[in-house]
């Protein structure tokens, strides 16, 4: 469960400071899934990266079960994001030398997984997002589509209890956004994840039970 | 996932791997080839300073030469040969006359011979042997017998009512002198490690053995006896004394400063040249060649008035092209290799931060999913050694091919080392002289420049390649660390 409180970040440019989240109140239960939306700017990004550990607010806490992101270190930040967090992003982000399977298997090695575990770990990830018989392709030799599901899987693999998806659809076509929105969908129900989808793209933040609107760094509910 | 990561990485930029492994190359090649051939210089160096000096021999000890006091002996001083009246035998009016003289040569000072159990007492001498270097000079004569003449001739005029000259060599009171020279070398025959017979092969007969000690027994230069029209068997004069032959040698070089014409015992020498425990030159062999600058300075302390040079110092005074070619390398080639390999080094170091920066998001999608900042910098490292390594093979095996190349083409090599020599009339080399002689002559003589491969080269090779490699990745890897994900995520969003 996420609990952030009073979560301001800033930005320094040059002389000026820019605010990127201010005083966001949040708490988000274990196991929803939520959507954010709002104009480019609003500050969606930097709220998802306060969710996935991989920023500190400048004010505020934000809370992930007993943890206290904005206080820890690089080091325990890393190891929160290697255990309960998974990130799918809108480029897909994989290694472009790596295959489907060794692209999976970067994320279970942070975690000193051995190597056979890891690799049927991740071939039965591959398999679970429908690509099994893709384990030994490029990610260039991959369509949008299928990266897409390589980064899931890469994201699920370690079974996290968090995913944050920033516009996972959006460098799609609009039927592969539906098929990844319904696998993310299907995955979220059946492994019981906590989802949170940042999103332009309405149809897709329909799909989720929640849905918030960040706008000049303050987020308000949906409804 | 190291391993897998490192060679899908290295295998997919193959562009980036191949010119950081030819700089690499370039550069270990370089290396390789310059420290080879420099190795190589120094051995043919070696050959030559050997060959003259001994093989062996890391120093020599002499004694500068001063000026000599009137009626010393071992001062390498002019030669007199005095006659009496009563002296010479007379046969049909000539009277012959003939002296034999056993010396030190000329710009040679001899000295005590307990500085050879002094030098052998110093730390980290493992041998050392003792010299005297001399030169036997007979003097012959024939001239009129002045008795049967009344008296020297005045060289009067037979037209004006003289007595006409009669008696001498050729009837008419004529005289006729004539002065052989040879060099003596007087060594102690169990000393077989280092010095003069070091030098030699034999090639006829037996080499003195220690038994020899006090027997007058002699070992001839092969050239000399040649020229001398002696064998094995014969036996040669040396201060008046007959001296069998025993064995002909052939020095290593004629231009070697230990090569003589006659080779007799120590003791010998020492007795009929009336230099009882005197030497001229001390060879000494160091146990270890990191001990060579100590033994000389302890050599200089314990004998001041002692000339002590070693290898090194004698380097100085190797000539020719192999001088030439020494300097290239030393300087030209030095930094040549420097400037290459800091070159290569540095395009490594350039293209891991290039690819570090080209890789922003790579790195940013690794650390969102959880790698520590230590396995990426492993990873950039591990990729910048690999890279190295690489270039550290090839450039063995190019550096490798180099001196294969010189070695085919065997470039010769002119080298000229100083020696004194005391060449007698019949044009034999004398001995004499330790490396603090008195340098009278450059000798020249053609090295063919062979290059060795040794271990500490290759291992050189792959040092500066695992180094280069290392630095690289420790540059690459620290600015990759230095990449927040968030900002490394942003940066390409």
């Amino acid at each position: 469960m996420y609990e952030l409180t009073d979560v301001t970040k800033k930005y320094d440019q040059g002389k000026h400071s820019v605010t990127a989240l201010n005083k966001v109140t949040l708490s988000i239960p274990d196991g929803q899934m939520v959507a954010i939306q709002g104009p480019t700017g609003g500050g969606k990004s930097t709220l998802l990266q306060m969710l996935g550990a991989l920023d500190r607010p400048t004010d505020g806490t934000v809370q992930l079960g007993t943890s206290d992101l904005s206080k820890l270190g690089q080091g325990p930040l890393g190891e929160i994001r290697a255990r309960e967090i998974g990130f799918v992003f809108q480029g897909f982000n994989l290694i472009p030398t790596l295959t489907a399977q060794e692209n999976v298997e970067t994320a279970l090695a942070p975690l000193g997984v051995p190597s056979a575990e890891r690799t049927a770990r991740a071939a039965a990830a591959l398999e679970s997002v429908g690509l099994g018989e893709r384990g030994s392709h490029l990610p260039a030799e991959l369509s949008g589509g299928q990266q897409q599901r390589v980064a899931i899987a890469r994201a699920l693999v370690k079974e996290p209890a968090v995913l944050l998806a920033d516009e996972p659809t959006g460098n799609l076509d609009e039927q592969t956004r539906d098929e990844i929105m319904d696998l993310l969908e299907g995955l979220w129900r059946d492994r019981g994840l906590t989802l949170i989808v940042v999103t332009h793209d309405s149809a897709v933040a329909k799909r989720a039970q929640r849905r918030l609107l960040i706008k000049q760094g303050v987020v308000k509910e949906i409804s | 996932m190291f391993v897998t990561y490192l060679r899908r990485e290295l295998a997919g930029r193959r562009k980036q791997t191949a010119i950081v492994a030819i700089g690499m190359a370039l550069a270990i090649a370089l290396v390789i080839i310059v420290n080879a051939v420099s190795s190589g210089v120094q051995l043919a160096q070696s050959t030559v300073l050997a060959s003259v000096y001994g093989v062996g021999t890391d120093i020599t000890v002499s004694e500068t030469p001063t000026a000599p006091t009137e009626g010393e002996a071992g001062a390498g001083g002019p030669q007199n040969f005095d006659f009496g009246a009563d002296d010479g035998a007379t046969t049909d009016g000539t009277t012959t006359v003939s002296q034999s003289r056993l010396s030190v040569d000329r710009g040679t000072t001899a000295f005590d011979a307990t500085a050879l159990d002094t030098v052998s007492g110093i730390d980290n001498v493992s041998a050392a042997a003792a010299t005297l270097s001399l030169s036997n000079t007979t003097f012959d004569g024939a001239l009129p017998d002045f008795s049967e003449t009344g008296g020297m001739p005045t060289g009067g005029d037979a037209a004006a009512g003289g007595t006409p000259p009669s008696g001498g060599p050729d009837g008419a009171g004529g005289s006729s002198f004539s002065v052989d020279s040879f060099s003596v070398l007087g060594l102690d025959p169990a000393d077989e490690a280092v010095g003069p017979l070091s030098t030699v092969s034999l090639t006829d007969g037996r080499s003195l053995e220690s038994s020899d000690a006090g027997s007058n027994v002699a070992v001839l230069d092969a050239s000399y006896a040649t020229t001398a029209e002696l064998v094995v068997g014969d036996t040669v004069a040396i201060a008046g004394t007959d001296f069998t032959v025993v064995g002909l040698v052939t020095a290593s070089s004629a231009d070697a400063a230990t090569a003589s014409n006659v080779y007799i015992p120590l003791d010998v020498a020492q007795s009929l040249s009336g230099l009882t425990d005197q030497v001229t030159d001390i060879y000494v062999q160091a146990t270890s060649s990191t001990d060579i600058e100590q033994i000389q300075a302890d050599v200089e302390t314990a004998l001041p008035d002692a000339t002590v040079q070693t290898q090194s110092d004698l380097a100085s005074s190797v000539s020719g092209s192999l001088s030439s070619a020494s300097d290239l390398v030393k300087n030209l080639g030095l930094w040549l290799s420097l400037i290459v390999l800091a070159a290569a080094f540095l395009i490594a170091i350039l293209f891991t931060i290039s690819g570090v920066t080209r890789r922003t998001r790579e790195f940013g999608t690794l650390k969102a999913i959880g790698w520590s900042n230590g396995r990426i910098v492993r990873q950039v490292a591990g990729e910048s050694l690999v890279q190295g390594l690489i270039g550290g093979v090839v450039g063995i095996a190019v550096g490798l091919a180099g001196i294969l190349v010189i070695n085919l083409v065997a470039p010769t090599l002119t080298a000229g080392a100083a020696t004194t020599d005391t060449a007698g009339p019949m044009g034999m080399p004398g001995g004499g002289g330790g490396f603090g002689q008195a340098a009278v002559e450059a000798a020249t003589s053609d090295i063919v420049l062979q290059v060795p491969v040794t271990l500490s080269v290759i291992l050189i090779a792959v040092g500066l390649s695992v180094l280069g490699g290392l630095l690289a990745g420790a540059i690459g890897g620290w600015r990759a660390s230095r990449l927040s994900p968030s900002e490394a995520l942003r940066s390409i969003a």
